[in-house]
């Protein structure tokens, strides 16, 4: 029996044949278009952004060929505030944040999920390459059917309730071609409509630039672990754990090696770097953590064990993934003092404070935490 | 079954206006060229336009057809400016008094002419009903030398009438060219270009029933002439293009039509709209009218409701078939807070809560009582809705 859903339409080819198929299998579909700026370009340039005019233009034309009302929702203000403001405070405390996951945690399953429900709809279908199944202990976030177009990584972040009133009719699409010879099929205009990537405030692609007119450029040290000064930056915010690209180091270093950024130290504004090697941890942790679904107690993996902090348990073996299109790594994971613990069985190079660990166990996306510290592989001393 | 209630925006076209506008399509011939089949269709066009100059109030002459409403605000402020630096001089300056209650053609047009010719605009505070404070319009008038003095017949948001007799009196020895907006007061109050004493007044005939796409800009035969938008044959006074006989004549018909409507109906239209503005009160005891009480248009039902957002009262009322505006501008679907009601003095959280029910003369006391039975739900939901997405 169909339920009322709610088809959240950026404009994109994902979504709109995520809307086309929730209409097919016999629900109730109204389609919204977020506008999230409050100053959106008339057009799409190049192959960036979603929230243009004329991408709302282009949801507005699928959901009239899909005969069903289709609602502008303006978030801007809670974009500006929750994703656009929370980036540019990331970075200026040295980390590096991932605002597509802050957007599906505040706004898209948040605040647009929660409207949805006050106005009476059941579920929110969006475009994403994951599945929702039920599993012993209610619903659980599963990887997409085709590795190569997962996005649940991007959905770490979904708590219990909102994995209540998700659905992903792509879930087990096998590839985007797929998707866009259906869209075709269908006579949507955007079948070939370029996907849209990298992070849609910023539209011409310009993170440094983008984040320096609006923390300022500050000159300072770049420094190597031991505290010696190789160069200097025009302000910390601009450098992210790993990078290597852009140091302008005035030094080589003694091995003639190529050097990372190990460290970014904003209220110093020091950027420390370092040999490759010296990127390696073998543990993060972080303290603002989710589950989608049972937590690992409810879900047999591990064993309770609370603490001060309320909710702990003990250690259990997962695989965690630092990064949209990183590979996940084996780990075993605990929950204790109020963080997610992960030690990683193999080290992990150039992992940033401020990214988010999402956890796997096998297919099933078990929770993430935003990284606050991590641990160097090498002296096994504690990293940002 | 839909309830359409948004007329402000457009004004559905009765039958017997489709008929008169298809039978004009049929017509071959530029009214500018010098055959017969050209005659014929000027001919045609100048029945038309005397037609509408006898409702307007004003001579044929007087009457320059346009795209619409928009173009029409345009010719008048930009035509006015640039006259004015012919006849003085390119770098001489300029002003145009008016509020910041007007609708975004004529702000939108302030804004150009600001930026690109320099224009000084003064604002003329309105109160908190949207109604054009005339005293402070006299101390500025008597401050500025003004080109143009420009405003509202009717507000169409709040739907307060300006007091333009008085406006007229005072702009009266400054020498600017006066400018009214008569686009939504056309077809609701009495509109007569010559008992308004204006210089220029813009009007729109798809807000009396006729065909989008028809405007035209009355332009008394004593006011200096214009400078041109676009350029391409002179075909009217200020405006070239090929006339479009068929919009002219079916505007014709539409505006005929609607004066007769309102001479009869529009106490009716009012007591329905107080029946709709009485029923929802006791609904919802909370909403607030805003715009003036006593001196509006008799369709115009403006309301805030507290604690609500006016795109998902929107919301909940399409759903339920019935079609209503929140009043302001949209920028691709997202209404903004209402500029009318900031400038009223309203807060942005206010203003958010704002819905516009404008009625036509076909909305009866059955249309109204629809309304009235879903109100409080749809009030309830918004609520819900508001707390839900935290704003």
């Amino acid at each position: 029996m169909g339920v009322k859903v709610l088809a959240a339409m950026s404009g994109g080819v994902d979504s709109a044949v995520a809307a086309a198929r929730a209409v097919e299998a016999g629900h109730e579909v109204v389609g919204v278009h977020l506008a999230l700026s409050r100053m959106p370009g008339t057009l799409r340039t190049g192959a960036r952004g979603c929230c243009t005019i004329e991408d709302s233009m282009d949801a507005r034309r699928v959901a009239d060929m899909l005969g069903i009302a289709f609602y502008v929702w303006d978030f801007s203000e809670r974009f500006a505030k929750d994703v656009v403001q929370d980036f540019i405070d990331e970075y200026s405390e040295g980390r590096t944040p991932n605002p597509c996951m802050r957007c599906n945690q505040h706004i898209k399953f948040q605040a647009v999920l929660e409207r949805g429900l006050a106005l009476g709809f059941d579920a929110i279908a969006t475009g994403h390459y994951a599945s929702v199944i039920e599993g012993p202990q209610g619903k659980e976030l599963h990887r997409a059917a085709t590795w190569a177009k997962d996005q649940s990584y991007v959905l770490g972040v979904l708590t219990t309730e909102q994995l209540e009133h998700c659905y992903f009719p792509l879930a087990e699409t096998p590839s985007k071609d797929e998707v866009r010879a259906e869209a075709a099929q269908r006579g949507f205009i955007v079948a070939n409509k370029p996907d849209s990537h990298d992070i849609c405030f910023i539209p011409d692609g310009d993170t440094r630039g983008w984040l320096a007119d609006r923390v300022g450029e500050k000159h300072g040290p770049v420094l190597t672990s031991d505290g010696e000064l190789v160069g200097s930056h025009q302000g910390a915010h601009a450098f992210t754990v790993g990078q290597r690209k852009g140091l302008q180091l005035g030094y080589p270093a003694a091995d003639g090696k190529p050097r990372y950024v190990l460290e970014v130290r904003p209220k110093t504004n020091e950027v420390i770097v370092g040999p490759k090697e010296a990127l390696a941890i073998s543990e993060l942790a972080g303290s603002a953590m989710s589950f989608a679904g049972a937590d690992p107690v409810e879900s047999g993996l591990a064993g309770a064990a609370p603490d001060d902090h309320g909710f702990g348990c003990e250690a259990f073996e997962c695989h965690v993934q630092v990064r949209a299109h990183a590979d996940p790594v084996p780990a075993q994971a605990r929950v204790q003092s109020g963080e997610l613990v992960v030690r990683l069985h193999e080290p992990l190079l150039g992992v940033a404070p401020g990214q988010s660990a999402v956890i796997y166990v096998g297919t099933r996306v078990l929770g993430q935490c935003t990284i606050d510290r991590t641990v160097s592989a090498l002296q096994g001393a504690p990293l940002g | 079954m839909s309830l359409y209630l948004d007329y402000q925006a457009t004004s559905p076209m009765p039958p017997e206006v489709r008929e008169v506008y298809l039978d004009a399509l049929a017509g071959v011939g530029n009214p500018s060229s010098i055959h017969q089949a050209g005659q014929r269709q000027r001919a045609i066009l100048e029945d038309a336009r005397e037609r509408i100059a006898g409702v307007l109030g004003c001579e044929p002459l007087e009457v320059i057809f346009t795209s619409g409403g928009t173009e029409a605000i345009n010719t008048a402020l930009k035509g006015a400016i640039w006259a004015a630096k012919r006849a003085r001089g390119a770098d001489s300056p300029t002003t145009i008094v008016s509020t910041r209650a007007e609708h975004h053609a004529t702000l939108d047009a302030l804004a150009w002419l600001v930026s690109q010719e320099g224009t000084d605009v003064a604002w003329v505070p309105v109160d908190s009903e949207g109604v054009i404070d005339t005293d402070s319009l006299e101390v500025i008038l008597s401050d500025h030398p003004a080109t143009v003095v420009t405003t509202l017949l009717a507000n169409n948001e709040v739907g307060s009438l300006q007091p333009i007799e008085e406006i007229v009196r005072v702009s009266s020895e400054s020498r600017a060219l006066v400018h009214v907006d008569a686009i939504a007061a056309l077809g609701y109050i009495p509109v007569d270009f010559a008992s308004l004493g204006v210089t220029a007044m813009s009007v729109s005939a798809h807000k009396v029933g006729g065909p989008v796409g028809v405007g035209a800009l009355v332009l008394s035969r004593g006011a200096p002439e214009l400078s041109a938008l676009v350029h391409g044959g002179d075909q009217q006074r200020v405006r070239s293009g090929t006339l479009d006989v068929a919009g002219v004549v079916a505007f014709a018909a539409a505006l005929e039509l609607r004066e007769r409507t309102r001479r009869d109906q529009s106490e009716s239209l009012r007591s329905v709209r107080d029946a709709l503005l009485a029923q929802l009160s006791v609904a919802v005891p909370e909403i607030q009218v805003r715009g003036s009480r006593v001196s509006r248009l008799p369709g115009n039902l403006h309301i805030t409701i507290p604690g609500c957002e006016g795109d998902v009262l929107l919301y909940l009322l399409d759903q339920e078939g019935v079609h209503v505006s929140t009043g302001s501008a949209c920028q691709a679907g997202v209404p903004e807070p209402s500029h009318v009601l900031l400038a009223m003095g309203m807060s942005e959280e206010d203003a958010r809560g704002a819905l516009r029910f404008s009625l036509g003369y076909h909305t009866s006391l059955e249309d109204v009582a629809r309304v009235a039975a879903l109100f409080p739900g749809v009030v309830e939901g918004a609520r819900r809705a508001g707390m839900a997405s935290g704003r």
